[in-house]
């Protein structure tokens, strides 16, 4: 209950007589006297025991239904080796604040400097920041330091095809304020590049992106950065960093700025967070990058030392005109992913991320044999596609039967899209994770619901 | 490029640095599908990166000694002003790693994820009470992103009540960094307010700044001096009359639980921050929680999906409101395994542990103000709240040793620095925050260690300034690190 207030009440007393008041309501006098003391209890239950408190948390935690994960969309069920949990709770890196005194804090600025490199070299972009809040956010950031960078930009072009809910967190960020954001038409499932160029008005600094897409396909931005270019605005590309060990990076697409969420490297699910928004830029927007970095330099007796930096871009100097506002940023996480990313290496990130793509064509192939309208077939995709069925009520009689026989089968388009036209679409999404027989178990499933 | 350091310049080199070909700390069972077609040229990857190649032990090693370089509120006094560095408990941690909660997808079906619904919807309506607010949203992520999103939910009311001329928002010169830079983000025009000789927003210059294009203005209450701001209600009615609302940094929130809400004090919008006041892990830099609570006017422009209770059939569910909502502030619904955290924490403490918690903090506070005053200046000397700043103008005069020096002199005692040179209408400032965490005879040694190191500034000068000598490195050359940037590998 109390047992995290160590005072006794000698203690208590003897504090008391030391600052020279009574008991510890005269402590709040100047509050009394401002008219603002609350004069009743709070509504809120009794303290309880540390185990009456993990009945209760234990009671909500068994309300939750597991199942065998299929589901996506910007979260994915992928293996998190034993030693990342145990590393990340190291209680000197989860006890911390930030890293404001270097000497003190070697371990953490070090930690941060090996995840912006890993950033860098996924992306293969210059400079990475300590990390942003997720990647949906990161959206919003991105068109926040390209319009910062073009003098008189108010606008920012969207791809359609980004994920919805990061779509939404950029007109969030635009509401009210002025900037415009508009939304690049899609084409069987991609961007359809045609209006593009009129799009980039003059107003217009930069065109954002997601690659692999809302729907799981892979993006073709071929010639791309060049018609972005020309019109003097930026390209961002977002991506699932476990895709770049695949995929084309930002940096081969001619990207200014990659972005995107790292929660699939070694971060839990965890109904959605906390996760961690990556940002990298091109060495020339380096000072126009929102959040904290870590750089390297010497201790006065020359030694290899690590501290935060470049901080004339941040809001605790610059205030109103800084980059962003962001103060705290996801650190744990971020140490997690590098950790992660430090188990696996180079070929363990090729690894899951062949097997993921691997495992989920077998199941598509699969689906398409049972003559489901699996993947389309019209771009590629990784480890994430869309199934088509022929009614609303089609896709929930098969998700129903999936979910009876514990399997959660794929995310319903329209719970991200919140649009009724995707009620009969499922997002199936297929980590390394999934074993061949659960692959057989959903396809034995869907080839009865088939009939 | 990262510069050549010989072997005995380098504390703990970069796991990179020693990594051998071939090394592989975790391996994946053999595929057990047909492996598919390599995926189109136009698509793939040419590029490799750079990683470590390490085994699961050499990994195990790096990090468990990068993390002996480290300090955490498990190692020692953290009394770190404004952030709130009180006691993570462990029973938290239990709660946050329960598989019901850690391994759930947020977009399961809604039927399977009542337990996490039921959680969030709890901690909207504790947090609400707490602060005297009527709902609110879980989505921000830390201080500042509530800050934002609070700030956008203001932007949002007045967009429908067709009052976009409402473009400014006043901020005390006193104010948190992020509390600017949140307004701009908004499209608003920050306007400053003076602060008067007490330390207290100027009520004459606030006057003189309220008109009809005022949205609002951001305060913290206590301010970050630790002063209460005793003309709260007059300020809130003048706020009010001019049409603007209040809006309330909760980093300092830790200072009333179950003493004063900001809800009765006329604040209108409330961010609070679950990393300090509610005793989760501040995790290195993060990740936090900014929740935030509106006044019932508002709730309409909260941003989306907001989380609702049937009573009728006893299910919680999400509730979207395209309508009128800002939007999305974040990707999902906000730091959950954070939120996890938080309630476990309020249902351990409890109305009556929240509300000792605040009166311990306060009088931590007030205890170390009392001892430290005969030994510093208090910059604003009076009762404060749950931290207070001193002032060492005058040594740095006399002797040449600053509130740095100082402060790296702490580390050599086995103290975290107080947060140094903040608030920026305080010279060589040291600010203060106990938290209720601390005891007795921590307090002592911690007042103890700035009077001794005080008589060290005016005997030895030149030991402060080449403190820290404990730490694994001494002072570091940040003009190098800025001037010419090495940021990655
Ligand atoms: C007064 C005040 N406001 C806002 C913030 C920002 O909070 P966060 O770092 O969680 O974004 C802080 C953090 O130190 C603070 O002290």
């Amino acid at each position: 209950m109390y047992s995290y207030i160590p005072h006794t009440e000698q203690e208590t007393r003897a504090m008391l007589d030391a600052i020279g008041v009574k008991s510890l309501e005269d402590l709040f006098s100047d509050v009394k006297e401002a008219g603002c003391l609350l004069e009743r209890p709070l509504d809120i239950e009794k303290g309880r025991s540390e185990e009456q408190t993990l009945d209760i948390i234990r009671g909500l935690a068994a309300l939750n239904i597991k199942g065998v994960s299929f589901l996506g969309a910007g979260s994915y069920d992928h293996v998190i080796p034993s030693a990342v949990k145990s590393l990340s709770s190291l209680p000197a890196f989860s006890t911390a604040y930030t890293p404001y005194q270097p000497e003190i804090s070697q371990g953490v600025l070090e930690a941060i400097f090996e995840y912006q490199s890993l950033i860098c070299e996924l992306t293969g972009m210059d400079v990475s920041n300590a990390s942003l809040y997720d990647g949906a956010s990161a959206a919003a950031e991105a068109a926040s330091l390209a319009i910062a960078d073009k003098r008189k930009s108010s606008r920012v072009v969207l791809s359609g095809t980004m994920h919805p809910f990061a779509i939404q967190c950029v007109k969030t960020w635009a509401l009210g304020t002025g900037r415009e954001v508009v939304v690049l038409p899609e084409k069987n499932g991609v961007n359809d590049y045609s209006s593009l160029e009129s799009l980039l008005d003059d107003s217009a600094a930069a065109f954002i992106a997601q690659s692999p897409n809302r729907y799981g396909y892979l993006e073709d931005f071929t010639g791309v950065a060049d018609l972005v270019h020309s019109r003097k605005c930026l390209f961002a590309i977002s991506s699932d960093p476990l895709s770049l060990a695949m995929q084309k990076s930002q940096a081969e697409w001619g990207a200014d700025i990659a972005f995107g969420d790292t929660q699939v490297l070694g971060i839990p699910m965890g109904f959605g967070g906390p996760y961690c928004g990556y940002m990298a830029v091109r060495q020339d927007l380096m000072r126009k990058i929102p959040g904290r970095i870590v750089g390297q330099t010497v201790d006065t007796e020359g030694r290899r030392a690590f501290v935060l930096t470049l901080q004339a871009r941040e809001q605790h100097i610059k205030r109103e005109r800084a980059t962003s506002n962001i103060c705290s940023n996801e650190a744990l996480c971020s140490l997690t992913n590098v950790i992660y990313a430090s188990l696996l290496g180079w070929e363990g990130l090729k690894e899951a991320s062949s097997q993921s793509y691997s495992k989920a064509h077998y199941l598509a192939a699969g689906l398409k044999e049972l003559g489901y309208c699996a993947g389309a077939g019209l771009a590629p995709f990784w480890c994430e596609f869309p199934v088509v069925f022929k009614s609303p009520e089609k896709l929930e009689e098969f998700t129903e039967e999936m979910k009876r026989n514990g399997i959660f089968s794929g995310v319903k388009l329209s719970r991200i899209t919140l649009d009724r036209k995707d009620d009969s679409t499922l997002l199936v999404a297929v980590t390394e994770k999934r074993t061949r027989e659960q692959l057989d178990r959903y396809l034995a499933i869907a080839k009865r619901e088939a009939r | 490029m990262m510069d050549e350091f010989a072997p005995d310049m380098i504390i703990e080199p970069l796991l990179v640095e020693k990594a051998v070909a071939g090394r592989r700390g975790y391996l994946f069972p053999a595929l057990d599908v047909p492996a598919a077609p390599a995926l189109d040229s136009r698509y793939a990857r040419t590029g490799s990166a750079r990683l470590p190649e390490a085994s699961e032990l050499d990994t195990v090693r790096h990090f468990s000694r990068l993390s002996t370089m480290a300090y955490g509120v498990d190692y020692g006094f953290y009394p770190l002003g404004s952030c709130t560095m009180k006691y993570n408990p462990k029973v938290n941690e239990e709660a946050a790693s329960l598989d019901g909660f850690a391994s759930v997808h947020p977009l399961q079906d809604e039927d399977t994820v009542q337990g996490s619904l039921a959680l969030m919807y709890r901690t909207i309506e504790d947090l609400s009470e707490l602060v005297g607010m009527k709902w609110g949203t879980l989505q921000g992520c830390a201080g500042a992103h509530g800050e934002y999103t609070g700030l956008k939910t203001i932007r949002t009311y007045f967009l429908h009540r067709n009052e976009m001329n409402r473009n400014k928002i006043l901020i005390p010169v006193s104010a948190h960094g992020t509390n600017p830079a949140s307004a701009s983000m908004n499209g608003f025009e920050v306007v400053q307010v003076a602060s008067d000789e007490r330390g207290l927003v100027d009520i004459e210059d606030l006057k003189s700044k309220l008109d009809e294009t005022v949205a609002g203005i951001m305060l913290t209450n206590p301010n970050t001096l630790g002063l209460f701001e005793k003309d709260i209600r007059k300020i809130a009615s003048l706020v009010h009359e001019a049409g603007g609302l209040l809006y309330y940094d909760g980093a300092n929130f830790n200072a009333l639980m179950g003493m004063a809400r900001p809800g009765d004090m006329g604040f209108d919008v409330v961010h609070l921050n679950l990393h300090k006041t509610f005793s989760t892990p501040h995790g290195g830099g993060g990740p936090g929680s900014g929740p935030v609570l509106v006044k019932e006017e508002l709730v309409p422009y909260l941003p989306q999906p907001d989380i609702v209770f049937h009573k009728s059939t006893g299910r919680y569910a999400f509730k979207w409101n395209p309508k009128t909502s800002c939007g999305k502030v974040s990707g999902f619904w906000g730091n959950f395994l954070v939120i996890v955290r938080a309630y476990t924490y309020i249902l351990c403490m409890g109305s009556d542990g929240l509300k000792a918690a605040s009166q311990h903090a306060v009088l931590n506070a007030n205890y170390m103000q009392a001892a430290l005053r005969k030994v510093f200046p208090v910059a604003y000397d009076g009762l404060c709240k749950h931290e207070f700043v001193l002032t060492l103008e005058a040594m740095k005069e006399e002797t040449g040793v600053s509130a740095l020096d100082l402060a790296k002199g702490l580390v050599d005692m086995g103290i975290h620095p107080p947060t140094m040179y903040f608030p920026m209408i305080v010279h060589e400032a040291l600010m203060f925050e106990p938290t209720e965490s601390e005891s007795k005879d921590t307090l002592d040694h911690a007042c103890e260690a700035m009077k001794s190191l005080k008589e060290t500034a005016y005997s030895d000068p030149e030991a402060l300034h080449n403190a820290p000598c404990t730490a694994v490195i001494t002072r570091v050359d940040e003009v190098r690190a800025a001037k010419s940037p090495v940021v990655r590998y």
